[in-house]
């Protein structure tokens, strides 16, 4: 049986609604829908009351989801876009993120986030916001990059005391398929070593895992062997199994489908950097997408994001120097 | 901005009779030029042709068309995605919308931004961004900054659809408006559904007008499947916001006729509601009146369709000539200050 990324994502809803009476589900067009992009399909349907539209209201549906998760809920909030989480932010960063800390009482909620850029979609549609969320503490922030992921991943998301952002990839949705769902996985917070490789380190995470995966297969026939690490989580951030493989390789490039300036890729680059300055033989390099919003044309889009053809330019530039 | 649908002329002398047939004439053509440009994109969509999606206006086109027409040169017109008839009232040139769905670097957008994401600041078009109810308080803005400047005489006009009300920018809008006082008018299209989620899930008031009285502005309620209550609502709140009487919230009742986009059948629209009169098409009530009154005769309405249908395929061959954008010509900077922007290459 073949599955996508999407089904995935809408198959671990359905496991966790049937297994936790505490969940639900709460988002715009997520009932009889099923969804903007069918993430939550017949589920209304399999669990009445307990997969619920929201009005356009991004404020009140995470401000009610830390209300519910105060009373012992654990709420899944469905943004239509991630673009549109920025109207809930400061539900998310400031009430969300800080009730533990403040209280000691967990906040158990789940935003997922459909991220990243699909052609065509333009500066509104096509947003990943992992950086902006992990500058802040108290969240957790999961970017899986696989259907297996997709799914263990938001299972454990679920089961997790925080707040969790899961931000999954609009282009993984359906171009992505696995022949199963697994049965066990990495827990959250571990790399995963995507590909093994001796001459470079390549970090990415989410939809950029896959132009990582083709920028190593492409130079192994070089005879140039990449290490792929998959993050899965941008926080916690697994520093270890990055520096890991730095140790062997020596060389770090780290992409990302991000604007450039800070997130996830300097963060990698800054910890390798203090904490591995000796392992590296060449200075570390990191891409992301460009500085403006995400244009709408298709040839400006192909531009604006890291593609494998500006990844392996940017490898070269780092095995060179 | 040179006008795109032929306006009224100045009718000082004509009879009052005269002047009627001729508002709703020109009315119609505006109604019918958005309603055939929209099935164009529609057309280019189901053939591959244009990137990302398309949103119509099917059904809203009476209301849309007297938002644009109430409007004069120099007010302020934040036009939502369901606004290609009051656009193109407004002036908004053919060759924009074309330019913008076909992402033509020519265009107003320049290729960057897509499809009803389009405008023209400098001339009173903002271009709305995606997220709802986010366009009134800069209609405001604008407003306030005319009175600052000791402007008078303006009005501004945006509109929205039913599930926006429930954002908290509406609210905040709304009641900024209403302390400033400002003369904006806010025209809420309420087609019954917001994407698939209908009324019953997005408020619990009795008519979406009775938030009107809460906010202390002035409210209306029009049906929007025909063409003289719109003409003649719109126009009335327009005129009260220039004359110096503060916001006003018009409600107008119609139905969607069509997909939230192109990519939506639409299939959860209660056939009830279809079946209503809310479900009548505004287009084809105009049409009627306009041939019962004998405002006009079939041959001119078929006339009058030709005419768009020609200018609507020029203005599509027109900019199917032009190159794509090239990502190398790209500044790829998103700030107006020169001085301040890093040349880094990649950061
Ligand atoms: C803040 C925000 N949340 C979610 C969306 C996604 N979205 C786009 S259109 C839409 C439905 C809009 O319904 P309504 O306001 O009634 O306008 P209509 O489409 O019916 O004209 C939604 C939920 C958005 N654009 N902005
Ligand atoms: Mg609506």
């Amino acid at each position: 049986m073949s599955i996508t990324y999407l089904e995935a994502i809408r198959a671990a809803q359905a496991k966790a609604l049937a297994e936790d009476p505490r969940v639900y589900i709460y988002g715009q067009d997520v009932g009889a829908f099923g969804g903007a992009f069918k993430a939550t399909k017949n589920l209304a349907q399999e669990f009445p009351g307990r997969v619920l539209d929201a009005p356009i209201s991004e404020d009140a549906m995470v401000g009610s989801a830390v209300g519910a998760a105060i009373e012992g809920l654990r709420p899944i909030i469905e943004m239509q876009f991630a673009d549109f989480s920025t109207v809930g932010f400061n539900q998310i960063i400031n009430q969300a993120a800080t009730l533990h800390w403040r209280t000691q009482v967990p906040c158990p909620v789940v935003v997922r986030l459909p991220c990243g850029g699909t052609s065509g979609s333009g500066p509104f549609h096509s947003q990943t916001m992992e950086a902006i969320y992990a500058h802040y503490p108290g969240l957790v922030v999961l970017t899986p990059a696989t259907v297996e992921d997709a799914y263990s991943m938001l299972l454990e998301a679920v089961a997790i005391d925080d707040p969790v952002i899961f931000c999954e990839h609009k282009y993984l949705y359906y171009h992505l398929k696995a022949e199963g769902l697994p049965t066990e996985a990495l827990p959250v917070g571990k790399a995963r070593i995507a590909r093994p490789g001796r001459d470079l380190t390549l970090v990415a995470y989410s939809a950029m895992v896959h132009e990582a995966l083709e920028v190593a297969q492409e130079f192994a026939g070089e005879g140039t062997e990449i290490e792929v690490v998959d993050l899965r989580s941008v926080k916690p951030l697994d520093t270890d199994t990055v520096m890991a493989s730095v140790a062997r390789t020596g060389r770090l490039l780290c992409v990302g489908e991000a604007f450039p300036w800070g997130g996830v890729t300097a963060e990698v680059i800054a910890r390798v950097a203090t904490e591995g300055f000796d392992l590296l033989d060449a200075p570390p390099q990191r891409l992301n997408a460009k500085d403006t919003p995400v244009p709408y044309h298709p040839d400006l889009w192909a531009i604006h994001r890291p593609t494998a053809r500006s990844i392996a330019a940017a490898a070269r530039s780092v095995l060179r120097s | 901005m040179v006008p795109t649908v032929l306006r009224p002329a100045s009718a000082a002398a004509a009879p009052a009779s005269s002047q009627v047939r001729e508002r709703h004439v020109v009315a119609f053509r505006g109604m019918l030029l958005g309603r055939l440009f929209d099935e164009k994109f529609a057309s280019l969509y189901r053939g591959g042709k244009i990137h990302g999606g398309v949103f119509l206006g099917r059904g809203q086109e009476a209301l849309s068309v007297s938002v644009g027409l109430s409007l004069r040169r120099g007010d302020v017109f934040a036009p939502l995605i369901r606004d290609m008839a009051g656009r193109l009232a407004f002036g908004e040139p053919l060759l924009d919308a074309a330019r913008t769905y076909l992402g033509s670097p020519l265009g107003p957008m320049r290729a960057r931004d897509g499809n009803v994401h389009r405008g023209r600041p400098r001339e009173g078009l903002i271009p709305m961004i995606s997220h709802l109810g986010a366009m009134i308080s800069v209609v405001n803005g604008a407003l306030m900054a005319r009175r600052l400047q000791g402007k008078a005489g303006f009005v501004g006009a945006t509109c929205i659809g039913d599930g926006a009300t429930s954002t908290g920018a509406f609210h905040e809008a709304l009641n900024q408006a209403a302390v400033e006082r400002l003369p904006v008018v806010v025209v809420v299209a309420n087609n019954q559904y917001a994407y698939s989620t209908p009324n019953s899930r997005q408020f619990a008031c009795r008519s979406l007008v009775d938030k009107a009285v809460g906010y202390g502005v002035t409210g209306h309620t029009l049906d929007g499947t025909d063409l003289s209550a719109c003409l003649e609502g719109v126009g009335r709140a327009v005129d009260q916001a220039r004359s110096g009487n503060g916001p006003q919230l018009i409600v107008a009742r119609l139905l969607r006729l069509c997909g939230h986009g192109e990519h939506d059948d639409s299939s959860y629209i209660d056939p009830k509601l279809r079946n209503s009169p809310l479900g009548a098409d505004c287009l084809k009530v105009a049409e009627d009146r306009l041939l019962e009154q004998g405002w006009a005769r079939p041959e001119e309405v078929d006339q009058w369709r030709a005419e768009c249908v020609a200018r609507i395929e020029e203005a599509i061959a027109t900019v199917q000539r032009e190159s794509p954008p090239d990502p190398f010509q790209e500044d790829w900077s998103a700030l107006a200050t020169r001085h301040l922007i890093e040349q880094r290459g990649t950061l």
